[in-house]
């Protein structure tokens, strides 16, 4: 089975869990984001046939909020807060170290796929301002430097990776 | 209802809550040692897991007998993470900043042996002759908890544990009130929705009780959209159980048949936790048919936002659960009666449906003793930026901004000065150092020019730049407008390029009235609340900052040294140690090199002006400076 084939035999598997009425529609593109971690150009087309509804119809309410998205996320996902609280606190240069470091901007992933990078508006953690979600784990009080460490982390992590598949 | 029927219920209550008591009995038996560690996003965020799981390994290791407890926020963001111990024969003691080596101590040297570790304690949760109090503190001793009263000292994930603490009360007793009891009860408590916009609660249930239409339905608005603010995730995380039964209390007096607990997508916890929490509600028979052994049913579940700031807006939200773009439409008709799949619709946010069970339990003549003759009952905020004690407070409404930031909060870190105190959001505004006196109520703060809004209160010292305030709030709306009414889409792109323009030292002395007048038009013109109150925090910082943009543009300088374009960082020669390598070591720019006679020098072209390296100077020697306007600094003789 080739990959498209593969994800549109889940997207299926995931549809069938979900009647059609159009109420049901968010949910089964949050649910089909968070099986492939974004939404995928078949999986868009499945939904349309499900709901009796057109493709532009899916990507419409998909592009109207800022959780979806339509190509494949790195494999660290990055989200630099960048809420009332965090700005206040220098957010702004947590977000341009990490641009600077990864080479990407906000909404990109690196070339080599590892890391993509987001901006959120408050994860609820002011109170460790500035924040960044790294991997899905909030990470309070990030420094420039600490970006850097973050992303020797990931270094190691891949070199270890890559040393145990030899 | 009959008596019979009343009975029935009562009884029905009694039943689980007898079993609740017995449970926390056991669990506060004063046998064995009591371990509660908050692990809500907070804690996490500051290794609350890493103490939990410490905490763990070392009572195991030891043998020790004791029961450890995950429970949700109480608030002292600023100390996360935090544990509080009850051993037999001591008061509970709260504890502050711990770290996996202290978690390991206190199991060793206090519940082992007899130190209770004082110098890692915040204080005793209890007056007592031993420890000092929490409550002798100036952080605590003006809070009045109402909301926040359980949470932190409960598990959020067992809800015997909120039965046990007077939960679902309320509800019993609702359900023997009849539904106009509850409504007319309400009403007389004067509680007002903590949504931002203050409507009376008690009249909107009514007004939906009244619309015509079946099935009717509730919506929690979980969507906090304020991006400085966690209240409404700090309660969902902590006691869900009490959102859920204000929520089936609403039911019961609209007549509702459904209803939906709508959270943002970035509170991932939250949704956890409230979707443990119905469950829980359920199979008690609390929720879902014939609650309590009343012909009343009521069915709740969760629905996950997708990250977008207007679907806060009541008639946004509802577009979007019902699957299409969350646009805004124009209000009358209001969701009370045209709501969601046009049906009779009632809309609450969180903080307003948790205060309803107590208000039922304790009665609206005790809530109406809270607060000011307008605004009944507390506040809770969410405490952030420049000031020392970070997190929730609960404070009765009517208490002044100052109280609450210098007495709460602890005033400005660093010995640095107050500026301004940001109130409401992306909504409300920005209030100065001679406005500290306005009490804190839906009106007061109205009347100068900010809101209550939804709780987020951002603190702002003399670093924080007052334009950038207001570029950064408009950045904010003028992302997440929809785009649906011409006054939001292209006047807020219009503020926030003259804005954009006067940081950067490009502005005109005329742009000052031309953003009042502006901003005066997209206030009148805007299809809903985000586009008329988007201009807020403008206006409030013109009306009390207008020197800070005069001086942006007259002087090319911004006077908190913050604009990017308009300061430069500089190392001064006399003041630099020379052998220390602390600045070039923190530069994650490679902007700062070692010149003549080990002098550091920055160059200009690479600066990113992060302060790094005005933090990593040591202060002994306090050599960088910020200077504004650029052309302050010396020409460097390399
Ligand atoms: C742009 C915008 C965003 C809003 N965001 C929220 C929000 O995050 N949470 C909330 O409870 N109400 C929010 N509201 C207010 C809701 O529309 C609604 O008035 C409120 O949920 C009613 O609840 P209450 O009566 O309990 O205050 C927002 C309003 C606007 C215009
Ligand atoms: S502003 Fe960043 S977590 Fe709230």
């Amino acid at each position: 089975m080739t990959d498209e084939e593969e994800r549109i035999r889940q997207t299926r598997e995931i549809l069938r869990g979900h009647g059609g009425e159009r109420g049901k529609l968010i949910p089964i593109l949050q649910e089909i984001q968070a099986r492939f971690g974004y939404l995928p150009r078949e999986a868009i087309k499945e939904i349309a046939k499900f709901m009796r509804i057109t493709e532009i119809e899916v990507l419409g309410v998909a592009t109207f909020y800022n959780q979806f998205r339509l190509n494949p996320p790195g494999k660290h996902p990055v989200k630099v807060c960048l809420g009332t609280a965090c700005h206040m606190k220098g957010g702004v240069n947590i977000l341009e170290a990490w641009e600077r470091r990864l080479g990407i901007k906000p909404g990109q992933t690196t070339p080599d796929r590892q890391v993509s990078l987001e901006r959120v508006a408050c994860v609820g953690c002011c109170a460790m301002a500035p924040v960044s979600v790294v991997d899905e784990e909030v990470q309070g009080r990030v420094s420039p430097t600490r970006v850097d460490g973050i992303l020797l982390s990931f270094e190691l992590e891949k070199e270890k990776g890559e040393e145990n598949s030899k | 209802m009959t008596d019979k029927a009343k009975g029935r219920i009562w009884q029905a209550f009694e039943e689980i809550r007898g079993q609740a008591l017995k449970r926390w009995e056991a669990l506060k038996d004063g046998k064995r040692p009591h371990l509660l560690v908050g692990t809500a996003t907070c804690g996490r965020a500051a290794g609350a897991l890493d103490v939990v799981k410490t905490l763990h390994d070392e009572l195991e290791r030891h043998k020790v007998e004791a029961k450890l407890t995950q429970v949700g926020c109480m608030g002292y963001c600023y100390a996360e993470p935090l544990v509080i111990i009850e051993k037999p024969g001591y008061p509970p003691i709260c504890y502050g900043y711990v770290t996996p080596g202290i978690a390991s101590r206190l199991v060793q040297d206090f519940l082992l042996g007899d130190d209770p570790c004082l110098e890692f304690a915040l204080g005793a949760l209890e007056e007592n002759e031993l420890i000092p109090s929490i409550f002798d503190q100036p952080r605590f001793k003006y809070e009045t908890r109402v909301l926040l009263k359980n949470c932190g000292y409960i598990d959020p994930e067992d809800i015997y544990q909120y039965i046990a603490n007077g939960g679902y009360g309320g509800l019993a007793k609702a359900l023997a009130m009849g539904r106009e009891g509850v409504i007319e009860e309400v009403k007389r408590s004067g509680l007002r929705g903590r949504g931002g916009a203050g409507f009376p609660t008690g009249e909107k249930w009514q007004i939906c009780r009244q619309a015509a239409g079946e099935p009717k339905y509730v919506i929690c608005n979980a969507d906090e959209g304020d991006p400085g603010a966690f209240m409404d995730r700090a309660i969902l995380e902590s006691e869900p159980q009490s959102v859920i039964e204000g929520m089936i209390i609403a039911g019961y007096a609209v007549g509702a048949a459904k209803g939906y607990i709508y959270v943002r997508m970035e509170y991932p916890l939250a949704v956890e936790r409230a979707r443990t929490a119905l469950k829980q509600a359920q199979d008690l028979g609390l929720l879902g048919d014939d609650i309590l052994g009343s012909d009343f049913s009521f069915h709740a579940e969760v629905m996950r936002g997708s990250g977008a700031f207007v679907c806060g807006e009541e008639t946004a939200m509802i577009r979007s659960m019902e699957g299409r773009r969350g646009m805004p439409r124009h209000r009358p008709p209001y969701p009370a009666t045209h709501g969601l799949w046009g049906k009779p619709t009632l809309i609450n946010n969180v903080k307003t449906l948790a205060s309803v069970p107590q208000i039922i339990h304790r009665g609206a003549p005790w809530f109406a003793s809270l607060g000011t003759e307008q605004s009944r009952g507390t506040a809770v905020f969410a405490l952030a930026g420049k000031v020392l004690n970070t997190g929730l407070v609960e404070v009765p409404m009517g208490t002044s901004l100052r109280q609450l930031i210098f007495e709460v909060g602890g005033g400005i870190p660093k010995g640095k000065r107050f500026k301004a105190v940001q109130i409401g959001g992306p909504s409300g505004g920005c209030l100065p150092e001679s406005l500290l006196d306005t009490a804190i109520d839906f009106d007061s703060l109205t009347d100068v020019g900010a809101m209550m809004g939804s709780g987020g209160m951002v603190v702002m010292d003399e670093d924080n730049c007052m334009v950038d305030a207001a570029r950064y709030f408009l950045e904010f709306t003028q992302r997440e407008s929809c785009g649906k009414c011409t006054m939001c889409r292209l006047g807020t792109r219009q503020m926030l390029d003259v804005l954009e323009d006067i940081t950067k030292g490009k502005g005109k002395i005329e742009d000052i009235d031309l953003l009042i007048e502006l901003g005066q038009d997209v206030k009148k013109g805007a299809l809903c609340g985000l586009g008329k109150t988007a201009p807020n925090p403008i206006l409030t910082t013109i009306r009390y900052f207008r020197d800070e943009y005069e001086v942006h543009i007259k002087e090319g300088r911004c006077p908190a040294h913050y604009c990017k374009e308009l300061t430069a960082y500089y190392i001064i020669p006399e003041k630099c140690e020379r052998s220390c390598d602390a600045c070039v070591g923190s530069c994650s720019v490679e902007a700062i090199s070692t010149g003549k006679r080990g002098i550091k020098i920055i160059d200009q072209e690479k600066c990113v002006k992060c302060g790094t390296c005005l933090e990593a100077c040591p202060p002994q020697y306090d050599a960088i400076i910020r200077l504004s306007p650029k052309s302050l600094v010396p020409p460097s003789k390399k």
